[in-house]
């Protein structure tokens, strides 16, 4: 969150989220929970998750819960309920606001229609928390062919977003909607995927997929910062960001998975990303999954992310009014990251609910590190020596905690 | 794509509505899904034979041959890294599995 | 350069799928003499498909890590124990290369009917086994009448149907 005082010390605005604006439409988009087997609906299956997030600052947890379930043969129903409890005290927020708690609830909700080879899907995804509304339905057909050695997916989605503002009444310490602010930003996304089995042991998963925003974009909290050689000590000031009303990205990506012979699994996925803010990004993760001692899957992986930044980001510009768009999101800055994962899951029966097939319990830890390369702790400006635009390069650390149970039934 | 670079780089406020051509690559690319679906309607006598038979099919009935063997968790995480990146798409998994039935 | 680029990946998409096989249904005929086959059994002696020559024979070719193959088990083995006695008989032919999983299911879920292991799935090229499970029913003269791809719930009346017919030629 983020805090500006106005002069007359009235109204003080209160920032709302630690995650990216249309991140969090992109949560809707990626709860798409349809995975595609060749010609076969989904086992019935239930989840229960526990997440937790922690770094920079901020703690996100909360819980995630699935129902799967086939209704007939060729008809099967999912819902999700998923939720955020944020606590914030993050770069941003510290910069020039207060921490602040908050909470968003999310609801899912498809079907899967079987016919022959081809598995129809669709499902609306509902998100909301107090400053922000996301609403997204989504469509996709997959068709098998080729002897079920290839699938083939298309898919695609529609948001609309409605985008409010919070502001914290001095008096009385409460939040508050501010009535002057109401937004709207649209969503659509177009997704072609391709599965092919290529040996025994070998399967290959091609992904493409092109999706584009349209209205607002941004953040109402989030500043940029100019140089301001007036401003004593910190020299610079902050102000508001201005971001442009479109954006289109496309994605392609390319996964393969092979069986090793001892019975173990490793992936590989490379993934390029571009969009018409001038990002681009390159993503590689392998991964490794061993079961052993009878019950257990162990798995591991290692993801390298790098991104340019896009070309109206700057952590500091040279004045003010610099140029028509300007945002000093650190998601839009230029980055090199990397993910370590490690999970444990043990497999057991219940043989008192004869209606269970199997269950599990998993764990899985992710520690995720980005170094920023233009992105700067501008906490530091006026101290020990610092000054605008020569601060440390900022560095986020955060750990990432899954605990989940897993029936199928 | 260029366009929108253009108006930044020469720093101009221009008139120019990057809408437009965004709505025309749209078009483009509901074309070519039109395209596609229409693919997927046409079947068609086949060349080349499946050269993995169903009943070689047994590693990937594996759990651990899925791309998918955990939603719930797989897609938050998705989620996590999609906040803090600026990147988004093209993750999903699809395919595979014992082509049973 | 991005739309050329979906533009080219969604036109090789449509050449590929172009070139696919249509996707048939679950139940098809065929016909033909059914191909000879003589593989070691559960249990140790050889099965040979001439040995049941006279009787309507039904192959089932399945597998441990197939689900709807596991699911079919207990209703071949009603079917088998319900017309074994008017000349029907029916063959399990496993297409694992190891048995070790199958003998593991068969442990726990046992069948009365001979079950054949086709290690080297010499039976399965020779019958074009196009899906898993399939259902292969042979007639009294040796041909083959009935081949049905897949199970779903229900699928067993159709062998019921097909079975009743063949057993009174």
């Amino acid at each position: 969150m983020q805090l500006t005082v106005l002069r007359k010390g009235i109204r003080i605005f209160v920032a709302g989220l630690a995650l990216q604006r249309h991140a969090r439409t992109l949560l809707a988009l990626c709860l798409c929970v349809t995975p595609a087997l060749a010609g076969v609906l989904p086992d019935d299956r239930t989840d229960a998750l526990y997440h937790r997030y922690q770094g920079g600052g901020i703690t996100i947890q909360g819980p995630s819960v699935l129902i799967q379930k086939k209704i007939t043969d060729n008809f099967a129903l999912n819902y999700n309920f998923y939720q955020d409890y944020i606590t914030s005290a993050s770069i941003d927020v510290k910069l020039s606001a207060s921490p602040y708690k908050e909470k968003r609830t999310q609801h899912s909700g498809g079907f899967q229609y079987l016919h022959g080879k081809s598995t129809y899907s669709a499902g609306i995804i509902s998100g909301s928390e107090p400053d922000y509304k996301a609403n997204t339905s989504y469509y996709s057909v997959s068709q098998d062919m080729f002897g079920d050695l290839t699938t083939v997916s298309l898919g695609y989605r529609r948001g609309w977003d409605n985008v409010y503002r919070d502001i914290k009444d001095v008096a009385t310490g409460r939040l508050e909607n501010d009535p002057t602010f109401h937004q709207q930003a649209d969503h659509r996304g177009y997704s072609l995927a391709l599965s092919q089995i290529l040996t025994r042991n070998a399967i290959l998963n091609l992904n493409y997929e092109a999706i584009t925003d349209q209205g607002y974009l941004g953040s109402p909290y989030r500043k940029i910062r100019y140089s301001d050689p007036t401003v004593p000590g910190k020299g610079f000031t902050l102000a508001d960001q201005i971001y442009p009303g479109t954006r289109t990205s496309s994605a392609a990506s390319g996964t393969l998975k092979y069986f090793l012979p001892y019975r173990a699994a490793v992936s590989g996925q490379y993934r390029y990303f571009r969009d018409t803010w001038g990002i681009v990004g390159h993503t590689v993760e392998l991964g490794y999954t061993q079961p052993a001692l009878g019950h257990w899957i162990f798995d591991g992986s290692v993801r390298f992310y790098r991104q340019n930044a896009a070309s109206f980001y700057s952590d500091l510009f040279p004045r003010a009014n610099y140029s028509n768009f300007m945002a000093r999101d650190r998601e839009l800055a230029a980055f090199h990251s990397l993910t370590l994962g490690v999970g444990a899951s043990y497999e057991f029966h219940v043989p008192s609910a004869p209606w269970i097939n199997k269950s599990s319990l998993n764990i899985h830890y992710s520690r995720m590190i980005i170094d920023y390369s233009d992105f700067r702790n501008a906490l530091y400006a006026g101290q020990d020596g610092f000054t605008a635009g020569n601060e440390p390069l900022y560095q986020l650390n955060a750990s990432i905690l899954q605990a989940f149970v897993s029936i199928w039934f | 794509m260029a366009d929108l670079q253009e108006i930044i780089g020469r720093g101009l406020r221009s008139s120019a509505n990057p809408v437009k051509s965004c709505a025309k690559r749209m078009t483009s690319a509901r074309m070519v899904l039109v395209a596609v679906g229409v693919g997927l309607l046409l079947g068609g006598c086949s060349p080349i034979q499946p050269w993995v038979k169903p009943y070689e099919r047994e590693h990937f009935a594996d759990p651990i041959m899925s791309f998918n063997r955990d939603p719930v968790s797989d897609t938050y995480l998705e989620h996590v890294l999609e906040s803090r990146e600026g990147a988004r798409g093209a993750t999903g998994g699809i395919g595979g599995g014992c082509g049973c039935n | 350069m991005k739309h050329r680029i979906a533009a080219m990946l969604t036109g090789a998409v449509a050449t590929a799928l172009l070139l696919t096989v249509p996707a048939s249904g679950a139940g098809s005929s065929s016909s033909g003499p059914a191909p000879q086959f003589n593989l070691e059994s559960r249990g140790g002696p050889k099965i040979s498909l001439a040995q049941y020559k006279g009787q309507v024979v039904m192959l089932n070719f399945w597998a441990s890590w197939c689900g709807p193959c596991r699911q079919e088990m207990p209703l071949l083995e009603n079917i088998y124990k319900k017309y074994n006695k008017m000349g029907f008989t029916l063959i399990g032919v496993n297409v694992e290369p190891d048995s070790k999983a199958a003998e593991g299911f068969l442990q726990q879920t046992p069948v009365s009917f001979p079950v054949i292991y086709d290690k080297d799935s010499t039976v399965s090229k020779a019958y074009d086994v196009s899906g898993m499970p399939s259902t292969v029913i042979i007639d009294r003269k040796g041909n083959i009448r009935v081949l049905h791809r897949g199970y779903k719930p229900g699928d067993e009346n159709e062998y019921l149907d097909s079975i009743r017919t063949l057993v009174r030629e």
